[in-house]
């Protein structure tokens, strides 16, 4: 037990020094903990509740745009923020930028939480490949009508107030604000999956028949999971908000080919399931993704469909899946003896 | 004794197959109730009919007094009303003893009680269940990987787990070890008396059934073919017919 204690008592302080002692890495590792979380909130309907979401990017962008929303709209009318034609300069102070940032970032998250929980029991109503199809249906649809939306910018986007702060500086702002995310939200499922409620949803997962035969509240859980999933990849979204400055609908904030797809691949590669397993896959395709875009540019795209073949075809189950395979000891899987005399 | 399952002139068809045709009979409370009946009589059909797996066409069907036939699986067994799987169903990913926790009984648990974790209690209450039916030593191991009999008392463990009223069970000894079946009818029968669960007992071995239940109802083509106590059904001309492809 206190090994354990000792092993993420190192990593929290490794997660705080590492933007000090690697400065030029601050955005890498900033980006590199946003797919933490949104491959964490992938996992919890991916992979511990067996509904494979292609769309929640959606929850991404639509939080940035609710943080952005709340961000701006505190002092200023939206609509004539977003004005293209106005000629005056609309600035905020220092304090009204972290008051926006403040709000906005949580609002965002329960924005996108009261979301998903209100769409939930139509999307759950498709199964397997169509809640994958349907949910992707969703983010593509919700890029297009914001793209039209004037009051948000329409296709040219929205851009955020701007920052008091140095540039080198806010970088370890957000560093943190992505991190500490982080870190609340693994701690959160590790305690979620150790519940009644983990066990319920991993019924669902297992066998949704079974689990509506035994009178598990299946539709009440599977909602809430999409609707807490939500709520951390909306506050992600305003986050990258503040750290985009300027943000466009289709290419940023519902970029269902990139960052949609990314999150898949990050749970697919770490393991399905498993509280670490999308940790371990976010880092890996990271570095993956890192090392091709700079040095395959241009092949960085068939690179990504390598990978994602591979995984598909030889490691269905991820790394942790694979370790669970081969030592399935250290996942507590055993015959155990009776006592002699019982 | 008193009627606590009340099936009257229910009737099912898929397409032009007339599954079941006007089935009335009743479960008394506290009892243990055979359905017996040729391969494709219908019986399968009658219990989903009962859980709520499909529409009925036409009839009713009561628990306690309640009518329950426009209701949906999860609101049935969240009555207590609970049924078991021909084709075995366990959640195959995880272990013995997570499967018997998942069974809890949800209807006695508030949205709260859902975001705590499981008492002592609950896992010894399992790990107890888990020993009634045999299953101690791979309490720890993943359910999917458990033979088809195995993963059979499982199910019958979590059916007990989740303290119904009435069980349903489809076919408890097939693909269980001949051996076993003499251990398995004495723990349908504790389960009957020392839990006072209800029993409504779908079964093709004639040995098992004729031994446990109070009252017995055979189906054929989808009808009500006889019913009455287990020397009768034994004796009945048309049910020795039925079986026998004399229709």
């Amino acid at each position: 037990m206190s090994r354990n204690h000792l092993f993420y008592a190192v990593l929290l302080a490794a997660t705080i020094a590492a933007p000090f002692l690697f400065p030029s890495y601050t955005a890498f590792l900033a980006t590199l903990w946003l797919f933490i979380i949104v491959a964490l909130t992938w996992d919890m309907t991916g992979g511990q509740m067996g509904y494979n979401s292609l769309g929640n990017i959606f929850f991404y962008g639509t939080g940035m745009y609710a943080g952005a929303v709340i961000a701006i709209g505190l002092y200023f009318p939206v609509g004539e923020w977003t004005d293209a034609s106005r000629t005056e300069v609309l600035t905020v102070t220092g304090g009204q930028y972290y008051m926006g940032m403040l709000l906005g970032i949580p609002g965002a998250g329960l924005f996108c939480g009261l979301c998903a929980y209100l769409i939930g029991p139509l999307f759950f109503g498709l199964r397997g490949p169509y809640f994958a199809i349907g949910t992707l249906g969703l983010a593509i649809a919700a890029g297009e009508i914001v793209s039209n939306i004037e009051w948000l910018g329409g296709g040219q986007g929205i851009s955020m107030p701007h920052s008091p702060l140095h540039p080198d500086f806010e970088k370890v702002l957000i560093y943190f604000l992505y991190a500490g995310l982080g870190v609340v939200l693994f701690v959160f499922l590790k305690w979620l999956y150790s519940t009644r409620f983990g066990a319920a949803i991993n019924a669902i997962r297992d066998d949704e028949e079974k689990a509506e035969a035994m009178g598990i509240h299946t539709l009440r859980y599977k909602t809430l999971t999409w609707a807490i999933s939500a709520v951390f990849v909306g506050m992600a979204g305003a986050i990258s908000a503040f750290q985009l400055i300027h943000f466009e609908p289709l290419e940023t904030a519902y970029q269902t080919i990139n960052l949609g797809i990314f999150m898949v691949v990050c749970v697919l590669l770490g393991g399905k399931g498993t509280l670490w397993g999308p940790v371990v896959g976010a880092i890996l395709f990271h570095v993956f993704k890192e090392v091709t875009w700079n040095y395959f540019l241009g092949g960085q795209w068939v690179a990504l469909g390598l990978l994602i073949v591979v995984i598909v075809v030889f490691f269905q189950d991820g790394l942790m899946g694979y370790l669970k395979h081969i030592r399935p000891d250290w996942f507590g899987i055993r015959v155990d003896e009776k006592e002699a005399d019982a | 004794m008193s009627a606590i399952i009340d099936v009257s002139g229910v009737s099912k068809s898929f397409g032009g197959v007339k599954a079941n045709t006007d089935i009335s009979l009743t479960v008394e409370k506290g009892g243990i109730t055979g359905l017996i009946g040729p391969n494709g009589s219908g019986k399968t059909t009658l219990f989903n009919s009962i859980v709520g797996y499909h529409p009925i066409d036409g009839g009713s069907i009561k628990f306690e007094g309640q009518e329950i036939s426009k209701m949906l699986v999860p609101e049935i067994a969240r009555l207590g009303l609970l049924r078991t799987f021909q084709q075995t169903r366990i959640y195959g990913e995880m272990n013995c003893v997570e499967n018997m926790l998942i069974s809890l009984p949800h209807r006695k648990l508030s949205l709260r009680d859902a975001f705590k974790q499981n008492t002592a209690e609950d896992s010894e209450k399992a790990i107890h269940l888990l020993d009634f039916v045999g299953l101690f030593e791979k309490r720890f191991l993943q359910a999917g990987s458990l033979s088809f009999g195995q993963q059979k008392l499982l199910e019958f463990a979590m059916a007990l787990m989740n303290e119904p009223t009435v069980l349903l069970l489809d076919e408890p000894t097939a693909g269980i070890n001949p051996t076993l079946i003499n251990g398995l009818i004495d723990r349908l029968r504790r389960a009957n008396t020392e839990f006072g669960i209800t029993l409504f007992i779908i079964e093709h071995n004639m040995r098992v059934i004729m031994n446990m239940a109070d009252t017995i109802y055979c189906l054929a083509h989808g009808q009500m073919l006889a019913s009455g106590k287990p020397e009768d059904i034994q004796d009945d001309q048309r049910v020795i017919d039925a079986y026998l492809g004399a229709h």
